[in-house]
């Protein structure tokens, strides 16, 4: 055999098999051709990206492949991207969706050192799904913050951080997308999802103890002690009292504030509201400001009347 | 060489130190608080109400259901509310707080000490005295017994065992009943054989207990079936599974229960309970706890009627320890640290032992340095560094492929670890949310 058949043969040979393993490979592809909905990719690309489960499904991906199958997208809503990226998504699939309330992660405990003295110590891992399990806490309420910090760790979103003073978890409003993550996390069912509200206004009961009045109040200077003023006080039938403890709902409260001054403990708390004015001058509040405006207008009528005969004399 | 189970294990310091001191009785107190969560289950139903007038061993809380216990009065007096109560687990829990008056015990009590050697009841009416009587495992689970003595049908038995090995390092209670109580847990032993239809007792006991040994076994000759098996000193060898396996060589199956290789384990404190109950009509309203610690001035074992208040039986022995850093409920590895000694004993009150500050410390943790020693002392051959491992990323469905329902709890690991890593806390994280995931699926 001379080297060009050599070659020729070599040739033959490989490009024969290429040939023969592409047929195989085409026949293969067509069989198990995985047909997907291009529209899948579409949502996806929509999405946020950021996995966190806030939907109900396990990551973004899960979230759009649902939304593609499904006939009503009422029931889906993801939190990070809220309304408007709904309405995305809605109209790449050419469907309608409902707008909801965003909604924000609240924690309910306003149990700091200061309100709640620590009276045991525990050494145990830094844990609060441990810790729960072991014991009812430091300090004697055994339902409020054990202060450990899941919820920080399972955010996502760098939106909770424990405040080194009052050792309890606070809410950074601008970055929770209530995806639910630290909620879950929660051993103790402290943190709450409740609607943002108009210009962010929030009015809540910030606790969550149990206990009858007087050993909740030994526990805690803020605790709701169950007493039902705030309940007998509500104009909108917005707050109930189960297990001596009151819940505001925030689908019916109109935020009117009249709560919050008679919780004798100061255990509702209003978020974002402008100062209050105090209750003593508030009939005369009408004729403040008209009296105020006399006296500017009065001062600014002597002042001209100063500078005029300046005026005249400098004539 | 003698028995022992083959696989782990660890041998922490005995520090034995009551083991002579004399059962003495607790004076009564001037208050009970009864728990009415004080076995495995479903909690007990109270049936009396405030002010109602109690008489000792009269029923105040039955069992709401087949895996629950009944609850008795330990005192007699009055019941002065019904509340919630900080127990041992450290929460508030619903009990009955009763005002001690006299100490009147109800009639059909029979409070002669004379031995009653009676086997002429039936299986049945056995099982039905110890229900009644609401006794469940002394050795610390609390299981209800009457539960573990029905056999399934399709199973069957053919060895009682009874758990005399006392392997918790300080407690010395089961020791204490041995010596003085030798008799009845022989004839609770017999009733317990009676009641299962089975003719064969082991009575399990770790050699650090010679006099124990010797006692029992020179009286086990006159009963029929009982036999005494001397151990090699190991912990956990008062776990079922390793006590069955160090026996009768025999391995419980992973998820399985004794009953699956033909035997019951109860503890020597319950056969007396059983005898107690059967042939004296006495329920469950009395235990022995051991009292100790290092810096304790007397460790004492006491016989304490159930809801006395820690705090009594720490002035028993001579108050609390300047240097006090912990007092726990049960022993050095198993048991827990209370947060208050005001806590009512309950059935499941073995000991109450006290920590000095320089031992309750816990290690600085440093990371696993993966020398396996965790591996090594599991005696259900597990992965412990794995298991905490997983649960603490949370991954349910993992940790319970690797099995981490076959953990005893015993604690081996966390006490073994050189890198001082609190291995136990996250398997018992992981194994409560398993449970309770597993018990969902069912429903």
């Amino acid at each position: 055999m001379d080297d060009l058949t050599i070659v020729l043969l070599t040739l033959a040979t490989l490009s024969g098999l290429g040939i023969i393993l592409a047929l195989i490979l085409y026949f293969v592809a067509q069989k198990f051709k995985v047909v997907e909905d291009p529209r899948i990719d579409e949502v996806d690309e929509l999405l946020p990206g950021a996995n966190c489960g806030g939907c109900g499904y396990p990551g973004c991906r899960a979230f759009a492949e649902a939304c593609v199958t499904t006939d009503n997208l009422d029931a889906f809503y993801c939190p990070v991207g809220g309304n408007e990226l709904m309405k995305n998504v809605a109209d790449a699939l050419g469907a309608e969706v409902s707008e909801k309330e965003p909604q924000v992660a609240v924690v309910k405990c306003q149990g700091s050192p200061e309100h709640r003295k620590d009276i045991r110590e525990y050494d145990g891992p830094q844990n609060c799904a441990i810790a729960h399990s072991l014991f009812g806490g430091t300090t004697d309420c055994a339902n409020g913050c054990l202060g450990l910090g899941d919820c920080v760790e399972v955010c996502t979103f760098d939106a909770i951080h424990m405040n080194p003073d009052t050792k309890l978890p606070d809410v950074i409003e601008d970055a929770c997308t209530a995806c639910g993550a630290c909620i879950d996390a929660c051993p103790r069912d402290i943190i709450e999802l409740r609607n943002v509200g108009k210009k962010s206004r929030r009015i809540y009961v910030s606790c969550v103890n149990t206990d009858k009045g007087a050993p909740a109040k030994k526990a805690c200077d803020v605790a709701c002690i169950g007493c039902g003023k705030c309940v007998k006080i509500c104009p909108f039938d917005a707050i109930t009292l189960e297990n001596n403890l009151a819940y505001i709902d925030y689908e019916k409260c109109k935020l009117c504030r009249k709560c919050v001054p008679e919780c004798p403990t100061n255990a509702i708390v209003e978020l974002n509201f402008p100062p209050r004015k105090p209750k003593a001058e508030k009939p005369a509040g009408e004729k403040t400001p008209k009296t105020e405006a006399k006296a500017k207008k009065t001062v600014a009528a002597e002042k001209t009347e100063e500078t005029k005969p300046n005026t005249n004399q400098d004539k | 060489m003698l028995k022992t189970f083959p696989k782990g294990g660890v041998h922490p310091a005995e520090n034995k130190m009551a083991a002579t001191a004399e059962i003495q009785s607790l004076p009564l107190p001037k208050q009970v608080v009864i728990p009415l969560a004080q076995h495995i289950g479903a909690p007990a139903q109270a049936v009396v109400k405030r002010g109602d007038v109690v008489k000792t061993g009269t029923l105040i809380a039955k069992a709401s259901g087949f895996v629950s216990a009944n609850i008795h009065s330990s005192v007699s007096g009055k019941v002065k509310k019904i509340d919630n109560v900080l127990d041992s687990s450290g929460y508030k829990k619903p009990s009955i707080i009763i005002d001690v008056d006299g100490d009147e015990w109800e009639e059909n009590i029979d409070c002669d000490p004379a031995l009653i050697n009676d086997l002429s009841k039936t299986p049945e009416e056995i099982k039905q005295k110890i229900m009644e009587a609401g006794i469940v495992g002394l050795g610390g689970a609390t299981f209800p017994t009457h539960v573990k003595l029905s056999i399934p049908e399709g199973k069957s038995i053919d060895h009682i065992i009874i758990n005399a090995v006392e392997c918790e390092p300080y407690l010395t209670a089961d020791h204490r009943v041995m010596l003085e109580k030798a008799h009845e847990i022989m004839l609770g032993t017999s009733l317990i054989m009676k009641a299962t239809g089975v003719d064969k007792a082991i009575i399990g006991i770790e050699n650090n207990k010679p006099d124990a040994i010797e006692l029992l076994s020179k009286i086990a000759k006159e009963y029929k079936g009982i036999q005494i098996d001397t151990l090699k000193v190991q912990y956990p060898q008062g776990g079922e599974k390793q006590l069955i396996k160090a026996v009768l060589d025999r391995e419980v199956p992973s998820g399985g229960l004794p009953l699956d290789v033909g035997c019951v384990v109860q503890n020597v404190g319950t056969a007396i309970a059983v005898y107690e109950a059967v042939q004296k009509n006495k329920p469950l309203i009395e235990r022995v706890v051991t009292v100790t610690g290092k810096s304790v001035n007397k460790p004492i074992n006491l016989m304490v009627r159930i809801g006395t208040s820690a705090n009594e039986l720490i002035e028993a022995a001579g108050g609390l320890p300047d240097d006090t850093g912990k007092v726990v409920n049960g022993g050095p590895m198993m048991g827990k640290a209370i947060s208050d000694t005001n806590v009512p004993v309950t059935k499941g009150t073995s000991g109450i032992l006290i920590f000095n500050t320089q031992e309750s410390k816990r290690a600085k943790i440093y990371n696993c340095i993966r020398c396996a020693r965790c591996t090594f002392v599991c005696s259900q051959g597990l992965e412990p560094f794995n298991l905490k491992n997983i649960a603490e990323i949370n991954d349910w469905e993992k940790l319970e492929k690797e099995h981490v329902m076959d953990c005893i709890e015993c604690g081996s690991c966390s006490y073994t670890c050189p890198a001082g890593v609190p291995i136990l806390d996250y398997i018992r994280l992981g194994k409560s949310t398993v449970s309770q995931i597993i018990r969902s699926r069912k429903k």
